[in-house]
């Protein structure tokens, strides 16, 4: 295969890492952009919950308002479930021939690094609104016109794992496999 | 991590702390104060108070109150609150409340030892003792004659004991051995809770080394000012000095030497957060210097609130609510004697 006459001259790690099936980076890559996104979401939501439970036992006016934050949080679960359905359907199977030409390995590439891209940045993301909502809780608590101005931090903080979407999204659509011929 | 404890202090903490810091909201501000200041008896402080959070603790006193029953059932309180979160705690938060405490344990086996070398009655010291620093067997503390038996008897079940190595002698129990056994004990303590605030480390460990350094020197200079004139050599009153805080080294060592207010204000304004209390006091003049400690205290307490994630907003808390009943005690004192124009003399606004 011409690939491995390529790269004959080069180290064996490199020629370990192409010898592994596109479809395993892909797969693996689905799985990265669904599971990590979940571990950020509900790393934010434990965190805000906790606060806000506590709160709201001297204050229980604060309840309301405040499952905004755990619903910002919540959002980010659901771009990783989002991102993770669009990957799935760009995975196709190629003939064997072709498993390992340049262009399958180019998509399997694509569908890993998308996932990558977007279960980090809503782990993140998950984490900053998380934490800003267990400060707001607290802070809406003593003092009831500080809950919007603490609201715009989050909504600035939200908008990271948007960002991760939209490149995933971007990356993942350049991902074609080669044609069955 | 220092700098990463809020992705993991929710865990176990997150409740408490939002449950402390609602505590922190129902704190008397000074408006509160003002109209208790503008109180003709004690029946009006207890309807003033009957709107704040100790409403529910005074509302089924008879009528002719004192004021050790205000200031008991506002105690009483303090004691709920704390046992709420106590036996919400994990560790190390259970061990760190548990510390809080240790002071006033300390306290209350003076003051039964000291009762029992003035023939008293144990049961009405009992009832004195601050409630958050009781163990169980505190009754027996009534039979000791010296301290190694005070230690073999009773002490050396309670957390306590360790703190005892450095002054178990076999003299008879006096006025003047309490009291150093009581600093002995108090600065084996403050060291120890300050070894275990290093140990755990980020935001707790630097605001609470902050809080337990000043309470050091606080009571570095109330050392050397209770002992000038007595019989306590210089020696023994640098042994009474913790081994941390801005004064040591060498402000203990000049203070160790001191023998009036003015060597003790000359030796304080070498170091400037000190010097900035001992302006407010004039020449000669030491009635005004534990208020002026008091007001620097609750400023600093008031600064713990402003961080998230750490332990020291329940350290905070406790003391901020103790300076609150402080207070409650002086004005219902000036009041119930018909002082009210000396009543700002000794109240500390916390807001």
């Amino acid at each position: 295969m011409s690939s491995s006459a390529m790269l004959s001259e080069a180290s064996s790690w490199s020629r370990a890492l192409v010898k592994i099936s596109p479809y395993t980076f892909s797969a693996v890559g689905i799985a990265i952009s669904i599971g990590v996104s979940v571990l950020g979401a509900a790393w934010g939501i434990y965190i805000t919950g906790s606060s806000l439970i506590g709160a709201a036992i001297k204050e229980p006016r604060i309840t309301s308002k405040n499952l905004i934050s755990v619903i910002f949080c919540e959002a980010v679960a659901i771009y990783g479930v989002i991102v993770a359905i669009i990957l799935q359907t760009k995975l196709e199977s190629v003939p064997q021939a072709s498993i390992y030409a340049p262009e399958s390995l180019r998509a399997g590439y694509a569908i890993f690094a998308s996932g990558i891209i977007v279960g980090f940045a809503n782990l993140v993301c998950g984490l900053c609104v998380g934490i800003i909502g267990s400060s707001c809780a607290l802070s809406d608590a003593q003092n009831s016109t500080l809950f919007v101005k603490i609201l715009v931090i989050e909504i600035f903080g939200s908008a990271l794992g948007l960002f991760g979407v939209i490149v995933g999204i971007i990356m993942s659509a350049q991902a074609s496999w080669p044609s069955k011929v | 991590m220092y700098g990463f404890e809020a992705l993991t202090f929710n865990i176990h903490g997150g409740y408490l702390e939002a449950i402390v810091r609602g505590h922190r909201g129902g704190l008397l501000t000074a408006a509160d104060y003002n109209n208790l200041c503008q109180c003709e008896n004690l029946d009006d402080i207890k309807m003033h108070l009957s709107a704040t959070e100790y409403g529910p603790y005074l509302q089924n006193e008879p009528s002719p109150l004192h004021t050790t029953t205000i200031v008991e059932k506002c105690t009483l309180k303090l004691v709920d609150d704390y046992k709420h979160m106590l036996c919400q705690a994990t560790e190390p938060l259970s061990t760190f409340l548990e510390y809080i405490t240790y002071g006033h344990m300390i306290d209350n086996v003076v003051l039964i030892v000291t009762g029992t070398l003035h023939e008293r009655d144990v049961q009405e010291l009992l009832e004195k003792c601050h409630p958050l620093g009781m163990f169980d067997s505190i009754a027996t503390l009534a039979v000791a004659q010296n301290m190694r038996e005070l230690y073999r008897l009773v002490l050396v079940d309670t957390p306590l004991a360790p703190y005892f190595s450095e002054c178990i002698t076999s003299d008879d129990l006096d006025d003047m051995n309490i009291e150093i056994m009581r600093n002995t004990l108090y600065k084996a303590y403050l060291e120890d809770f300050y070894r275990f605030c290093q140990k755990l480390g980020g935001a707790t460990a630097e605001i609470m080394s902050d809080l337990l350094a000043f309470e050091a020197d606080r009571r570095a200079v109330n050392i050397t000012i209770n002992s000038i004139g007595t019989e306590l050599t210089r020696d023994d009153r640098r042994k009474l000095y913790s081994n941390f805080g801005l004064l040591y080294p060498y402000g203990h060592e000049e203070l160790a030497v001191c023998e009036d207010i003015d060597q003790v204000r000359a030796a304080m304004e070498k170091y400037p957060p000190y010097q900035s209390i001992f302006a407010k006091l004039s020449y000669g003049e030491s009635q005004m210097l534990d208020k002026a400690f008091y007001e620097e205290e609750v400023k600093r307490l008031c600064l713990a609130f402003e961080q998230q994630f750490h332990y020291a907003v329940f350290f905070a808390y406790m003391r901020l609510r103790e300076q609150e009943i402080r207070n409650l005690m002086w004005i219902s004192e000036c009041v119930a004697q018909n002082q009210k124009s000396r009543v700002h003399d000794s109240v500390v606004f916390i807001f």
